[in-house]
């Protein structure tokens, strides 16, 4: 326990450290990487919530990510061409604000995570892969297929939206914001493991008849786990946009969903850290073993292996123990 | 007489040609043991799922508290103070034996959308948790894992968290299920003082239990009830010792 929290702040520190040193050594492109790094993170700690602490291993959380991804885009788009989103019954302008953006990003993505859950937290087991897996897909199929923003070539914002008081185009600084957001977001989520609401969700996923038997309903739990979950991974969409100032249906594919279980496996299913380490690792793999060979993922696919095989609390697990009960 | 605190009227559930409850109708009155007996395969578990909300009976009702309960869930009947054990023990095994009756003192404080505060440092649940720890003697396993206790102590455990609820009513599946002669004398004495707090419905197989704690005893045999009475009642009816006493001897 108080192994992990060392690891946890060595781990946060060296994603600081990394990134400022690359900013004193001028390599812009490492900083992107960092970045990448975070945003990835903050999809992971997102779906985290869902699978590790109330154990829906959901599929579609693409679905979120480029909610959050096409909030931006279209928000920015509408203010880059200065056309406006809706005139009628009421006038909605596009924005370049990034915290309005954010706004929005996490309202819709609650909101479809809300819906989605609705329907799937029915099912349990392999069938709420399947039916999380559908729903993401059904974002994929209808933004390749809506022409209005870009269908298949997605849409470009020339711009890197804004936020008060930065200059979000300075590399360094845009990480910045992205690392504040990350590090709220793992306060918040740690805060939330702990709570009433945590301590409920964490029980329903180990017995949901011991928490239906003391009155209290799992289905409400796993709903509420399901949109707050949803939430923060359509922020990192939007964060993830305007990294890249771009957005394109492959943000909904289900590729996405599948890398962020990967990032969650690799660091450590349930473990506050375990999607930043996983993310990280996730980036490091794909720059160093992407440079030698496109297929990469041959080597990711064994490492993966080998973590479930041989250290199944995720390499945080390999390095702080089991995990124990909260004080 | 008062009013009986949960009410069984004429309930029937079947699966196919099988007729696991057939027109039963029992009650548990305030300050009694009421004890389920039957040979396996009587109907005893069918019962106690439409009792607590798992089960939906065919026809028939079950009114808890002077309320209809018989389309309510589970939730809802355990809100409404239906405290129940498992036969086989049913706890979160990951979590330490304290966050399980914490869980128990949360159900029954039911404000559970609070995302911020820590629930471990909750004094009110607390207190709650630690007193029902306190009364089935497991407080110097708060710590513990609930994985890495013996099967008597998840046994006291089951009971705990059940007490945390303060319930109107226990409804309890052999709860001393795989103790041994001294955890099941300790756990008797227990039952023995708990029923002036609420009442109890006990499923047991073990007779000596079962004769020394019930004030009545109902008899299933083959989904239907065939006596309800005292100990004495019960031990002296015919009908009772061919369909069950007869076979306990045979070792069942």
């Amino acid at each position: 326990m108080i192994r992990e929290r060392y690891l946890n702040l060595a781990i946060m520190l060296a994603l600081l450290a990394v990134p400022l040193w690359a900013w004193v050594s001028d390599e812009p492109f490492t900083i992107t990487l960092a970045t990448r790094v975070a945003i990835l993170a903050l999809a992971g700690v997102g779906l985290n919530l869902a699978l590790g602490l109330g154990g829906l291993v959901s599929l579609g959380h693409a679905a979120f990510f480029g909610l959050g991804g096409y909030a931006m885009g279209i928000l920015a788009h509408h203010a880059q061409t200065y056309t406006p989103l809706m005139e009628s019954p009421f006038l909605i302008e596009g924005t370049k604000s990034m915290p309005v953006i954010w706004l929005v990003a996490v309202l819709v993505s609650a909101l479809a995570a809300f819906a989605i859950g609705l329907l799937s937290l029915r099912t349990t087991g392999v069938y709420f892969i399947m039916i999380t897996l559908a729903f993401g897909q059904m974002f994929y199929y209808f933004t390749i297929s809506w022409p209005a923003y870009g269908g298949e070539d997605g849409l470009s914002i020339y711009v890197r939206n804004g936020f008060p008081g930065l200059n979000t185009l300075d590399p360094i600084q845009f990480f910045g914001l992205v690392y504040g957001v990350l590090a709220l977001v793992l306060v918040f989520s740690a805060t939330l493991a702990r709570s009433r609401f945590g301590l409920a969700l964490a029980a329903a996923r180990q017995n949901e008849e011991r928490v239906r038997t003391v009155g209290l309903d799992a289905f409400r739990l796993r709903l509420m786990a399901f949109t707050i979950s949803g939430a923060i991974t359509g922020l990192a969409g939007a964060l993830m946009a305007d990294l890249n100032r771009f957005v394109s249906p492959t943000m909904f594919s289900w590729h996405m969903s599948g890398e962020f279980i990967v990032f969650i496996i690799l660091g450590g299913v349930g473990r506050l850290f375990g999607p930043v380490v996983g993310a990280g690792l996730f980036i490091i793999l794909e720059h160093i073993l992407g440079g030698l060979s496109e297929f990469w993922m041959i080597y990711l696919g064994a490492l993966l292996l080998a973590v479930v095989l041989f250290a199944r609390g995720g390499l945080i697990g390999a390095f702080s123990g089991p995990e124990v009960g909260h004080d | 007489m008062t009013d009986p605190i949960l009410d069984v009227r004429g309930v029937s559930k079947s699966f196919g040609a099988l007729q696991a409850s057939d027109n039963v109708s029992l009650n548990l009155r305030a300050g009694e043991i009421h004890a389920l007996i039957g040979p396996n395969g009587a109907g005893k578990s069918t019962l106690i799922k439409q009792i607590a909300g798992n089960m939906r009976p065919d026809s028939g009702s079950i009114w808890f508290n002077g309320e209809d309960v018989t389309t309510l869930d589970t939730v809802a009947r355990a809100r409404r103070g239906l405290g129940r054990t498992f036969q086989i023990s049913s706890l979160a095994m990951e979590h330490t034996v304290l966050q399980n009756v914490m869980l128990g003192a949360l159900g029954h404080d039911g404000g559970v959308m609070r995302f911020f505060r820590p629930v471990m440092k909750d004094h009110a649940l607390l207190n709650r948790a630690m007193a029902a720890l306190e009364r089935v003697g497991l407080v110097d396993q708060a710590r513990k894992r609930t994985a890495d206790l013996s099967h008597g102590q998840r046994r006291q455990l089951e009971v705990a968290v059940a007490l945390t609820l303060s319930p109107k009513a226990f409804v309890m599946d052999e709860p001393m299920a795989g103790l041994g002669a001294e955890g099941s004398r300790a756990l008797t004495g227990f039952l023995d003082t708990l029923r002036g707090e609420a009442p109890i419905l006990l499923v047991e197989h073990d007779m000596d239990v079962v004769f020394a704690l019930a004030d009545r005893i109902s008899v299933l045999v083959y989904g239907a009830l065939i006596a309800t009475g005292t100990a004495d009642e019960i031990r002296a009816n015919p009908e009772v010792r061919i369909a069950y006493l007869g076979e306990e001897e045979d070792g069942a």
